[in-house]
């Protein structure tokens, strides 16, 4: 941080980013890179590895987004969790610090999901506009500087115990695809940090600093270059435009509450997607009634959050599922698409571990006497997986303004509703079956199917499209109504895919900072 | 090499567990008798609810999440907060009263008898299950999955073992150690 830049309010050539998380860390290490001046407003508080801690109720505490949001729908979120939709880090280096650190690219037909599946009764379904091929040199570029083993020369980390489990259910039942994932996690010393230690917790923030995070990555390299300010606890309250209706800065809540004001060349949103379309709903004006880059009707629709679900299974014996990496290992046979399943696109089986506080509060939500607690009681002896597979697109499942909650600046809450389609649960009961085949393989004595928990990957909100009719931004991430406001973050996928997001996000955010800086040189923006 | 195993009985030194409480009051209590002594005399001193309303707190606490082989310690300390003036406004400690007086107006219709004098768990579950779309119940049920198995001293009875990272995480202390399973 001791070469990190002071930027005045009144600068009207920086480039602003709300959030500071795999998109907007990433976009601003590159921004900044190339010279660019950034200041990235972050709504939580800075900390540093040492702050993190082995305590799930205490980190959650310290790291979640927990600022009041409603739900509505079907989803069983909205009666176990109502105002907690989705599990997501409100600090620097935002969600980067939570992760599991799964890093997948998308299948090349999951660009062109309209085009693959077809219509899909009540899905709003849409190809990228981007193909695998344009991406590929971006994934290339973001598994390099994640560190992502398996890719670049990188070994594999070692299974544990859980990975154990299943892998020997898989193998019993004839799955192939099954190893220790591409995690960016490091299983050697590289690029300054030190490789992992098995700690478990990795959805608590990483102690070893082994799990790539933008908070000590991303940032600390944008900051070296004496271009990016970082600034904490300034959350962004609305987007300022001009009578052309170009962006010309962003009003913020700083520490204290104190509304500041940061003029900009151009802004980019990464507050997930949950928050960036709140943003943009937030900064209506005369100009824009519907608010910004709304013109399609799309902001806020088509939110996606993965078909998920987890299969916890009992043994005779110990597992310890908890010790060492939380997602330790996958299987990726069911990661095609294949609709003679019943349903279109594809899952991933990745292990999953809860600790013990975790476990009671999200096995089955709301569940109490001895048919829960004696799940409870063979908490030693339990593996765990997660399903995390593609989800439809649709345009009822939408984060709206609450028409009264509103949070302490005064500004609307987000309010997300969600239904499950017909393919998600038809998916989703899929997974629960094979997953259920895998652990009885290995002599299972009960196998629990646990419902979703609220949502950690949160996508689809500000999506991208060939035509500005069907979507918010183009395929830079820029928006198609306002050509110096962007989107950074997971809201801008046109459709989900079956794999976890972050690798993605990251690649279309170097991406994206090649393209912001191509049209600053040539004065488009 | 077998797999590391985890310790279950309790490690609570004298000093510590005077330290933590076990709520302020019945500490005393339970260090001269504990368990043995009436379910309402161990909430003899409560502050702001009456010694009643503890305990049948404390019995709900058990029949909600029943784990044979945890005292009742446990549960009074899970529970203890509710007693807490500076810890819950008086609206929550009247919920409280009344979710209370609920249940044992439930039990008396039923049993003929105050809930913790119902002798039967089963019979108790009944009373809750009567009562289980109610606020209270659902305050006390939502505060209490996280009071009550947050509390570390318990976590190795379920074999859990926490934080690692002082350890230096199980790399070395267990992580891959599964030693049945079958040879693929």
């Amino acid at each position: 941080m001791t070469n990190a830049a002071k930027f005045s309010q009144s600068d009207n050539s920086v480039f602003v980013i709300v959030g500071s998380g795999a998109g907007g860390g990433t976009l601003g290490n590159e921004l900044a890179q190339k010279g660019v001046k950034v200041v990235i407003l972050e709504a939580g508080p800075r900390y540093t590895i040492p702050d993190f801690m082995n305590d799930e109720w205490p980190s959650f505490s310290q790291l979640a987004w927990t600022d009041p949001r409603t739900t509505s729908g079907t989803w069983r979120v909205a009666k176990d969790f109502p105002n907690l939709p989705a599990w997501i880090v409100k600090a620097v280096g935002g969600t980067s610090i939570h992760w599991a650190g799964a890093s997948l690219r998308f299948g090349e037909w999951e660009f062109k999901a309209k085009t693959t599946y077809g219509e899909i009764d009540g899905a709003n379904l849409l190809d990228w506009p981007i193909s695998l091929d344009e991406m590929a040199p971006y994934y290339a570029n973001a598994e390099n500087r994640m560190g992502v083993n398996g890719t670049n020369g990188i070994p594999h980390l070692p299974g544990n115990n859980n990975f154990k489990v299943m892998q020997a259910g898989a193998q019993k039942i004839g799955y192939k695809t099954v190893f220790t994932g591409n995690m960016a996690i490091n299983s050697q010393p590289r690029d300054g940090r030190g490789s992992c230690e098995q700690i478990g917790f990795c959805f608590q923030g990483c102690k070893s600093g082994a799990k790539w995070s933008t908070l000590y990555t991303e940032i600390p390299k944008g900051e070296a270059t004496g271009n990016l300010e970082v600034r904490p606890l300034s959350q962004v309250i609305h987007i300022e435009h001009d009578s052309t209706g170009k962006v010309t800065g962003v009003v913020y809540a700083d520490a204290k509450g104190v509304m500041q004001r940061q003029k900009a060349r151009g802004v980019a949103i990464a507050g997930n997607s949950i928050e960036s379309p709140r943003l943009l709903l937030n900064s209506a004006s005369s100009r824009y009634p519907d608010g910004l880059a709304n013109s399609s009707g799309q902001v806020g629709r088509n939110y996606m959050r993965h078909t998920t679900g987890s299969v916890y299974a009992s043994f005779e014996n110990p597992v310890h599922m908890y010790r060492g990496t939380t997602m330790a290992g996958i299987i990726r046979d069911e990661s095609t698409n294949n609709p003679k399943r019943g349903f279109v696109g594809g899952y991933e089986m990745e292990t999953i571990s809860l600790g013990l506080p975790f476990a009671a509060a999200f096995f089955d939500p709301g569940a109490w006497g001895r048919g829960f607690t004696s799940k409870v009681d063979d908490y030693a002896n339990t593996a765990g997986m997660w399903i995390i597979g593609e989800d439809m697109p649709q345009e009822t499942n939408r984060v709206t303004l609450d028409s009264t909650v509103k949070d302490k600046f005064g500004m609307p809450v987000a309010s997300v509703h969600f239904d499950d389609h017909p393919n998600d649960i038809a998916m989703r009961n899929h997974g629960y079956q094979q997953g259920t085949a895998v652990y009885q393989a290995v002599g299972a004595t009960r196998v629990a199917q646990v419902p979703p928990y609220p949502s950690t990957h949160n996508l689809g909100t500000n999506r991208m499209s060939e035509n500005a009719r069907d979507g918010v931004v183009n395929k830079y991430g820029q928006t198609h109504d306002i050509k110096n406001l962007f989107i950074s973050d997971g809201s801008q996928f046109t459709t989900g895919a079956g794999v976890n997001p972050t690798l993605t996000i990251v690649a279309l955010a170097v991406r994206q900072g090649d393209n912001i800086a191509g049209m600053m040189s040539r004065g488009e923006i | 090499m077998t797999m590391r195993k985890v310790d279950p009985r309790i490690q609570v030194s004298r000093r510590r567990f005077i330290k933590s409480g076990v709520a302020a009051a019945p500490a005393a209590t339970l260090l001269a008798g504990g368990a043995t002594l009436g379910a309402e005399s161990a909430w003899a001193q409560a502050n702001s609810l009456p010694a009643h309303a503890m305990a049948t707190l404390t019995q709900m606490a058990r029949d909600t999440y029943p784990h044979d082989q945890i005292g009742d310690a446990y549960y009074r300390k899970a529970v203890a907060h509710w007693d807490d003036s500076t810890a819950t406004t008086a609206a929550q400690r009247q919920l409280i009263a009344d979710g209370v007086a609920m249940l044992d107006t439930e039990a008396n219709a039923r049993f003929g008898t105050d809930y913790i004098k119902v002798p039967a768990e089963s019979d108790r579950v009944t009373i809750l299950q009567a009562v289980e779309p109610s606020p209270f119940f659902k305050a006390v049920r939502a505060d209490l999955v996280v009071s009550f198995y947050n509390q570390k001293e318990l976590w190795p009875k379920f074999g859990y073992e926490g934080a690692s990272a002082q350890y230096g995480g199980y790399l070395h202390r267990g992580f891959n150690d599964i030693d049945w399973l079958p040879v693929s």
